[in-house]
């Protein structure tokens, strides 16, 4: 238990492991989607402390990993042209496309500008309107409100110089194509809460129903999450399956009606490929026609790329809990964190990162 | 990126026609939009992703996660301005 004095509370997290110790007479797997709960479980060793019976499979719930190739490459081609001000969030940096990453073209001389906030990259456009500026809109429905609200503001308030490249996916239907997909072992969920706070929880009874599976609405937070996977096995033996919300401190049911209405003025849904998954359909949002100006990809046109993923990189068998990141042959040797065959070894939230920050000593010493 | 982060609303205002807040993290400061919680006073706790409140979170909940968030080095990586962030990406790639 060499991780437990770790927790903010230890005396919790033991109850809480006694708990899910004392209810768990069967096998069970369960999913994480969010890769923040990905990284928190295997920094604080979660999986080690559960019973032998449960299994955590890590979902695709890093939005930089799923970010789909063709994607990355249309930015990359678009950052290189010198009259654009290619504006991202730091993680895009490092993530490989088919030939090289944003942070190469940045030290070629590409106007490359990681921001906090899309708004940044609004205010750029505005203090240097000779420019095209264009931010990089990824992420799922958590930060689907924020690249919303630039869009909607670029409009607004005329900012014609400004665009989005928009790869925005969203959870439910993952948590479907998971279910649908015939190597599928998970057996309940851990819905990201986060997520949850944006869109509320009334998207997922129907998941729940069809595919006979509990979901638990979860926290990152190692405490929430210990409660959050109690809640799921007990669940599990009892035979239920059923939605429950157990971080309601951060999630109201209807979640965040503001957001949600912005979402739904300026974007719409779209089929969407998954980087290491394939294409999910109606997985993901676009700009809806109304802001259809402000799409980067018709701005500059950039069609004809052809993609080449890395031959031996077993990402997308890791993001869809197949294997665990150790078993791929070229974690830790050919692929680190600096030099990445996958985005999953680039984003701190990617399973093969975090296994390689606080695994990688473990399995050494275990030859 | 894809956290969300607990901080004190420090002050209200305009900026061209939007809601804006300067929220506190712990000690680091930073100016946050507050178009989709517009109702949240000085005072009261959100939770900011990228630059935007997307809930407000009780007083006590908001300073147990930040603690915990210190604790696992999370505030300073996600708090993290864009020199630092460019310098990490830098150092990682070993240029
Ligand atoms: S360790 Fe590297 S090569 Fe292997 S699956 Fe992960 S990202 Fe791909």
């Amino acid at each position: 238990m060499k991780y437990l004095d770790e927790f903010s509370d230890p005396d919790l997290a033991r109850a809480l492991l006694d708990q899910i110790h004392e209810a768990t007479t069967g096998q069970w797997a369960l999913m994480e989607v969010c890769g923040g709960q990905t990284h928190s479980i295997i920094r604080h060793g979660i999986d080690q402390l559960l019973p032998d019976g449960i299994e955590m499979i890590h979902g695709p719930g890093c939005p930089v990993c799923v970010t789909p190739l063709a994607v990355i490459d249309k930015a990359l081609e678009i950052a290189r042209r010198p009259e654009v001000i290619f504006c991202s969030f730091g993680d895009m940096l490092r993530v490989p496309g088919s030939r090289d990453d944003l942070f190469t073209i940045k030290s070629q001389g590409g106007d490359v500008r990681v921001v906090y906030s899309p708004l940044d990259a609004l205010r750029i456009a505005q203090d240097e309107p000779e420019r095209e500026v264009v931010f990089f809109g990824i992420g799922f429905e958590t930060t689907a409100p924020a690249n919303a609200m630039a869009v909607h503001q670029a409009r607004r308030l005329g900012v014609g110089n400004f665009s989005l490249l928009v790869s925005h996916v969203l959870v439910p239907p993952a948590i479907e194509a998971i279910m649908e997909s015939p190597s599928c072992r998970v057996q309940g969920f851990l819905a990201a809460g986060h997520v949850c706070s944006v869109m509320g929880t009334s998207e997922y009874p129907p998941l729940a129903q069809r595919y006979q599976v509990p979901i638990v609405v979860t926290g990152f937070e190692p405490l929430d999450l210990l409660e959050g996977i109690r809640r799921t096995v007990v669940q599990l033996e009892e035979g239920r399956h059923e939605v429950e919300n157990a971080y309601p401190r951060a999630v109201p049911a209807e979640g965040n009606p503001a957001a949600k209405a912005m979402l739904e003025d300026v974007f719409e849904v779209t089929d969407r490929t998954w980087r290491g998954i394939g294409e999910i359909p109606r997985s993901g949002w676009r700009l809806s026609p109304r802001y259809a100006d402000f799409d980067a990809e018709r701005r500059f046109s950039v069609e004809g790329i052809d993609t080449a993923e890395s031959a031996i990189c077993r990402s997308g068998e890791v993001l869809q809990g197949l294997i665990k990141p150790p078993q791929c042959e070229a974690f830790g040797r050919e692929c680190t964190p600096r030099n990445p065959l996958g985005a999953t070894m680039v984003s701190s939230e990617g399973a093969c990162a975090a296994y390689y920050a606080y695994r990688r000593l473990d399995l050494v010493e275990a030859g | 990126m894809c956290l969300a982060v607990p901080g004190r609303v420090t002050e209200v205002y305009e900026e061209s026609g939007t809601t804006m807040a300067s929220v506190d993290f712990g000690g680091v400061g930073k100016k946050v939009c507050l178009a989709y919680l517009p109702d949240i006073e000085v005072g009261e706790y959100v939770i900011v992703h990228v630059g935007f409140a997307i809930q407000r979170l009780d007083e006590e909940s908001a300073k147990e996660t930040l603690a915990t968030f210190e604790r696992m080095g999370i505030l300073t990586e996600e708090l993290a301005g864009p020199e630092e962030q460019v310098a990490r990406a830098a150092q990682e790639a070993g240029r």
